[in-house]
């Protein structure tokens, strides 16, 4: 018996209010009433609350004259003559002063740590496991406030600096060092350094070439540091050291000349590297821990030694694994230098949110450039690291 | 040495009659007693099956013949030279003897040529292009020369063993081991990876092989060794093995192999 | 074709062994602890280098560490004179009477002092609650989430700021200080950033793109600016944003501040999760009928969470963590607790800053030690319960 099959018959008919995507639409177009109606209702709130307290609005302010003072400058700053704008841009050069800095040495540091961890020294690996788990669970503010208070200010006052050898002082006020002044005679040096990179470039593009046609290989690492960095030194001390120096002199409550390093800045700088050398040590572990022992195995069966093995097998393959959160690391400490308000270090923070902000008491301004200048740091450095990791993604299938 | 470019490749000539010779080797893992006096001597061209249930130590004994992990008691010599603590022993050793690993562990962030051309280049230091051809020559044997320029991820697992074994090839040794080569792989795979290696026993090279696969032994080996905790029980020409064993172990391992 | 015997080489064709050998010990050189030294220690000359350096370090540093908490420490005394260097002790440790005297300020701040049972009623309750979630086979532990996501809260508020109705007289945020800041923003962070993030997670995943553009943009926003500044948004421009009459208490915006800042990052931990739950697992709910929100709540979300539990935890200890920084706003946290008690001219004394920073430090890395520790052994539960 066949089965009569009805005829092709039309879409069963929804109801409107059960159809997916009229149910979408309209979710979406609530939330955005919703959004748009707390928007705009803290718009009008801000507006009358800033005209009352008599709160002037837009970045006027950007060309007032700052009228303070702030304790390291990179670029000209004067308290008479300097802009608010101007005071913006010296405490954004502090920002990345410091995080510069703080990112080389934390990526020293942590690189370190990180192999020490790894070690087949039980002791050396106790140890390095040890720093970690420590500096991981304390918070960074208390770090930070324990370099600056309980080791930087307890340094004596001026009048028991400790005096560095070779004309330097080391007291609550700052590390006070020589300043170099180069003369004329260096121009030879640095006409060296740039032959010797030059140099150094053109050999390891002879090496490599000469190693694809004959197989013989050259120490190119040792011609290269010989190049870049002793042929400048032995060029400076055959011109006769054409530097001079401007020495630090102790005054009465002063000490005039010289370089001087904060106390700030020092406390905030190795409080920072600590820091974050303990979360770079446990990047770099993992990134060689994914690296399988396997790997080396068949490199050692093959006849490489351990050194070309590293080289060659184990840290481009770790280097896949470590460059993406090692570069969130980074981030984090450019986030973390901002803590430089504890401390007072004038970061941009300090500075701007900090000062500017109570002076000209325009905080949506300040607070919104603020964080349009961090936005765009992380979102670069985002960019950058998602086009890398693109590139050198393993192949597969 | 450096070998030349022929047609047909002949595999290294040894030194000495004796492949590989091991007498009286323990080996410890902390208190445990993993290898047990085992005394083996392997002639040049011989082919060895070394079977036996899984943590008899098999894959522990052929890798301390090329020092990826060290005895505590006995000697083991290969080709002459006998492995001590002496780094350039070892590595004379290791130039001189293959290993395919059961995880193929080729290098996943290089193309499957310069896979090859790794250890020739940076180990006996050949020029690029004597190592690039090498290369495509053992790639051909192998039977995937069209794969030169592809990556590892981008193989199927019996590609990968088979590049792994041209891999080892590249660097011309005496003595080739494998580590069960085809336990990694799905089953319509291990016959291109057994033709291989039949291929390379035609060829007169000495080779130890971890493996289950009892077809190839029967076809190929000279001698299959039996190992059961850390001790060879029984060794014997394959047709006898396999048809007359002696010791009662032998005989439960065989009936729970062969069905 | 000889058949040999025993144990001798095995060079002719066929071998049996007729004796087994029975396990020997290892060889004197490498057994127990004089082997395990060498191996691990002595094995070669820049190993043996490498401990003796580590080795004078660690003499270095820990007999320092000692000293200064316990030998060298003052035990007694009421005033700074007890911790200053004198003829009999040259050398003073840490200041111990300092943080004696000190403590109930650490831990209740300015909070009145006939009403602290309040604040040992809170931590009780909170304690419950902490309890009840992480152990494994508590009973009922479906109540225990509706007990530490809603009850508690409740609960907790009105105990710590008072409700005349139930007499339980009011007392204002800003007498409240150290410990019990810190663990106040603490519980909210974490409270509330885990339901926000994960809707978060969820509003991202959307596959609308209002809520999906939405979610983003909060969730990048957050994640690109430093802790600090949304602290200061919170605490100086939330006032401008709300009529007059709400004005905020200085307290809640800093909390607002924190929940929201955790709750972007956590948004992030739940996304890895839920990507980490098969596409099957969606397929198979919607098939035998689910609709989004019971699936989401009935299969994906708690498999979801179960698996980055790891990575919640580690969230939570940054959020602990990051309650220091409600300090640079003004907020009585127990840094800031001791950083006004360090000053106190009644106990200056030169180790009185670095007493108050131990006791800190210890607290803080109790805390965030023992959450690493529970983590560490979730993963670790989670792996086993993988393998077959």
């Amino acid at each position: 018996m066949a089965i009569d099959l009805p005829a092709a018959s039309r879409p069963a008919h929804v109801p409107f209010y059960n159809n997916p995507k009229v149910r979408s639409v309209v979710y979406q177009i609530a939330l955005c009433a919703v959004v748009f109606g707390l928007v705009y209702g803290a718009i009008n709130n801000a507006i009358e609350n800033l005209q009352r307290a008599r709160i002037a609005s837009g970045f006027g302010f950007w060309n007032n004259t700052a009228g303070f003072d702030i304790s390291q400058t990179l670029i000209e700053y004067t308290s008479q003559a300097s802009t608010y704008g101007r005071a913006f841009w010296v405490g954004l050069l502090n920002t990345l002063l410091v995080a510069g800095l703080g990112v080389v040495f934390a990526t020293i540091l942590g690189f370190v740590i990180g192999i020490a961890r790894l070690s087949k020294n039980w002791l050396l690996a106790k140890v390095a496991s040890g720093y970690v788990e420590l500096i991981r669970n304390i918070p960074l503010l208390l770090q930070l406030l324990f370099w600056y208070n309980a080791v930087l200010k307890t340094l004596p006052d001026i009048r028991d600096s400790i005096i560095i050898s070779g004309g330097g002082f080391l007291n609550n006020r700052g590390l006070f060092l020589p300043q170099p002044v180069f003369t004329s005679g260096f121009g030879m040096v640095e006409i060296a350094f740039i032959l010797g990179i030059v140099a150094a470039t053109a050999f390891c593009i002879w090496a490599r070439k000469r190693q694809m046609e004959t197989g013989q290989q050259a120490p190119v690492f040792l011609v290269a540091f010989g190049l870049v960095i002793a042929l400048p030194l032995a060029v400076c001390a055959l011109a006769g050291f054409p530097v001079d120096f401007i020495f630090p002199e102790k005054a009465r409550f002063n000490i005039n000349g010289g370089i001087e390093v904060l106390p700030e800045f020092a406390a905030l700088l190795v409080g920072l590297v600590i820091y974050t050398a303990a979360f770079i040590a446990e990047v770099v572990r993992a990134g060689i821990l994914a690296v399988s022992r396997g790997q080396t195995e068949a490199a050692y069966s093959l006849g490489l030694r351990p050194r070309p093995t590293l080289r060659l097998v184990v840290v481009p393959q770790a280097m896949r694994v470590i460059i993406p959160p090692l570069t969130s690391q980074y981030l984090n400490l450019t986030k973390n230098s901002s803590l430089a308000v504890a401390v007072g270090y004038p970061d941009l923070v300090q500075v701007f949110t900090g000062t500017v902000l109570n002076q000209t008491g325009q905080a949506v301004e300040v607070v919104a450039v603020t964080m349009a200048v961090y936005l765009t740091i992380s979102l670069l450095t985002s960019l950058a690291m998602n086009i890398y990791n693109t590139r050198i993604a393993l192949v597969e299938r | 040495m450096e070998p030349t470019i022929s047609a047909a490749p002949k595999p290294t000539p040894l030194n000495t009659a004796i492949a590989v010779e091991i007498v009286g080797m323990h080996k410890w893992y902390g208190d445990f007693h993993v290898l047990r006096d085992i005394n083996l001597r392997i002639k040049g061209g011989e082919r060895i099956v070394i079977c036996g249930p899984s943590g008899s130590g098999k894959s522990t004994m052929i890798r301390c013949i090329n020092r990826l992990e060290e005895h505590q008691r006995g000697r083991i010599i290969v080709d002459g030279v006998e492995l001590a603590n002496d780094l350039k022993k070892i590595d004379e050793v290791r130039r001189d003897v293959g290993m395919v690993f059961q995880h193929f562990n080729l290098f996943p962030h290089l193309t499957v040529l310069e896979n090859c051309t790794l250890a020739p280049i940076w180990v006996r230091k050949m020029p690029k292009k004597e190592a690039d051809a090498i290369a495509q020559h053992y790639l051909k044997r192998v039977k995937i020369p069209e794969q030169a320029s592809k990556y590892p991820g981008q193989l199927s697992g019996g590609q990968q063993q088979r590049v792994a074994i041209a891999r080892a090839l590249c660097m011309s040794p005496k003595i080739m081991l494998f580590d069960e080569p085809t336990s990694a792989l799905d089953p319509e795979m291990v016959k291109e990876v057994l033709d291989t290696m039949v291929g390379l026993a035609e060829d007169g090279m000495t080779m130890l092989v971890v493996s289950h696969e009892m077809g190839f032994a029967r076809q190929v080996a000279n001698r299959v060794v039996f190992m059961d905790e850390g001790q060879i029980i029984e060794a014997n020409a394959p047709d006898e093995f396999f048809s007359h064993p002696q010791h009662e172990r032998t005989k439960l391992f065989l009936s729970q192999i062969l069905r | 074709m000889t058949m040999l015997d025993g144990n001798q080489a095995v060079g002719e064709i066929s071998f049996v062994r007729r004796t087994p050998i029975a396990p020997l010990p290892p060889p004197l050189a490498m057994a127990g602890a004089l082997g395990w030294v060498r191996a691990n220690l002595l094995s070669s000359p820049s190993n043996i280098a490498l401990t003796v350096v580590t080795a004078l370090f660690l003499l270095w540093m820990i007999p320092e560490a000692v000293n200064f908490l316990f030998i060298d420490a003052v035990w007694s005394g009421s005033d700074r004179l007890a911790c200053l260097p004198s003829a009999q002790q040259p050398e003073i440790g840490a200041c111990w009477p300092f943080v004696w005297e000190r403590l109930p300020y650490f831990i209740y701040g300015s909070y009145p002092i006939p009403q602290r049972w309040r604040v040992d009623a809170f931590f009780v309750l909170l304690a419950i609650g902490v309890g009840w979630m992480l152990w494994l086979n508590a009973p009922r532990r479906d109540l225990g989430v509706v007990y530490f996501f809603v009850v508690m809260p409740i609960a907790s508020v009105i105990l710590l700021t008072g409700l005349a109705a139930i007499g339980l007289p009011p007392v204002d945020t800003t007498l409240w200080g150290g410990v019990l800041v810190t663990i106040t923003v603490a519980s909210v962070g974490i409270v509330v950033s885990l339901p926000l993030g994960v809707l978060l997670a969820l509003g991202r995943r959307s596959r609308m793109p209002t809520v999906k553009t939405l979610s983003v943009i909060f969730i990048e926003f957050v994640r690109g600016v430093p802790l600090i500044t949304v602290l200061f948004m919170a605490s100086v421009m939330l006032p401008l944003f709300v009529p007059d009459e709400w004005s905020p208490d200085k307290l809640l915006r800093a909390l607002v501040g924190i929940a929201l800042f955790a709750s972007a990052y956590m948004a992030e931990v739940v996304r890895a999760g839920l990507q980490a739950i098969p596409k099957g697992q969606y397929e198979g709910a919607m098939s035998v009928g689910l609709g989004y929100w019971q699936m989401m709540r009935l299969i994906v979300l708690p498999q979801a969470l179960k698996v980055t539990i790891p990575n919640i935890v580690n969230t939570y200890i940054g959020l602990f963590k990051d309650t220091t920084l409600v300090f640079i706003v003004g907020i009585f946290d127990l840094l800031k607790a001791i950083e006004v008690s360090r000053i106190d001219p009644k106990w200056a004394a030169p180790v009185t800053s670095t007493t108050g920073y131990a006791v800190a430090a210890i607290f803080y890395f109790v805390f965030c030690y023992a959450m690493s520790r529970y983590a560490r052994s979730t993963e670790a539960r989670l792996a086993q319960s993988e393998k077959r």
